[in-house]
């Protein structure tokens, strides 16, 4: 029988030096790229690029943004519409409770156009009208950034 | 003097699980919060309904009309500045250069109330008018400064369904 001598029976311990390293790296660059604007996106639209679309100097308050796909679909709110009079009676219920819980002006409200690049321009201009009749004005199309000249030529 | 007993030296051993453990859940927390926003920028266009347009004072300066044909794929088929067709290569290019050339940009930023309208086909991708859009309302230098040209731009109104 074999006996195990008792001296060798010592605390193994792992060195954590390198994990530690490597999760403090983690945490700072998770914290550098960290984003707490609520900028509605959606990655099935992919916007046009341009130059010279530069984020707004200052935040809309209380902005609508429309989606809008290359299948001529819309996404309102997180929902994806497939018919244009939908978004039509979602964007009235969004006036409805806009003009009883704010007391700002239709006129003065946002509307963010996300359009794919492929969409039609007719079905811009639709939706365009479509606010236009619950009395929104203002538009602000939006566009990829780009570092590029978009428009071609030199 | 003092002598330090080496044999009773005491060996300080760090508690590294708390740690360990805050760093881990700090971790997880960026992890899930780690979102993917990519930069995004905006033209901004007040379009008033037609009604409330008609009431409105007209512009003492004469609308320029841009339009845009498609082909039936919805690509560009052509580009017309007026009366002035714009073919060739790099339309939107001539286009700026048009725009420029009729605007200048010497009075600096915002100082043009011309009003251009884009009159484009129903089935024309987007990106062509956005491409019209950046060639009409400005440029950028070499220095990568912005420079404004023309900054009331609508579309027109979509003509009556059959």
């Amino acid at each position: 029988m074999r006996i195990r001598p008792k001296g060798d029976t010592g605390i193994v311990e792992g060195d954590l030096t390198p994990m530690i390293d490597m999760t403090f790296q983690l945490i700072a660059f998770f914290m550098l790229v960290i984003n707490f604007s609520d900028a509605e996106q959606d990655q099935r639209i992919k916007l046009p690029a341009s130059e010279l679309a530069k984020p707004p100097a200052a935040r809309y308050e209380q902005p609508l943004t429309i989606h809008l796909t290359k299948n001529d679909h819309f996404i309102y709110a997180g929902r994806e519409l497939t018919e244009l009079a939908k978004l039509k009676s979602e964007l009235l219920k969004e006036t409805q409770i806009l003009l009883r819980h704010t007391s700002k002006k239709l006129e003065d409200v946002t509307v963010i156009i996300r359009a794919d690049q492929d969409a039609k321009v007719g079905l811009v201009q639709e939706v365009m009208k479509a606010c236009q009749e619950l009395q929104f004005e203002k538009f602000a199309l939006r566009g990829k950034q780009s570092e590029i000249r978009t428009i071609g030529g030199t | 003097m003092k002598i330090r007993n080496a044999e009773h030296r005491e060996q300080i051993l760090l508690q590294m699980t708390p740690m360990i453990d805050i760093v881990f859940q700090l971790l997880v927390f960026f992890v899930f919060t780690f979102k993917i926003v990519l930069p995004e920028g905006d033209f901004n266009i007040r379009m008033p309904s037609s009604s409330a347009s008609e009431v409105s004072q007209p512009s003492e300066t004469p609308l320029l009309k841009v339009r845009l044909r498609a082909t039936p794929t919805g690509e560009l088929a052509r580009v017309q500045l007026g009366d002035i067709v714009l073919d060739g290569q790099a339309p939107f290019a001539q286009l700026h250069a048009k725009i420029r050339g009729m605007i200048g940009d010497a009075a600096g930023p915002g100082a043009t109330e011309q009003e251009v309208e884009i009159e484009a086909d129903y089935n024309l991708k987007y990106k062509f008018a956005m491409n019209a859009i950046t060639a009409i309302t400005g440029y950028i230098d070499d220095n990568g400064q912005q420079h404004k040209l023309v900054e009331r731009v609508r579309f027109a109104p979509l003509p009556d369904a059959p």
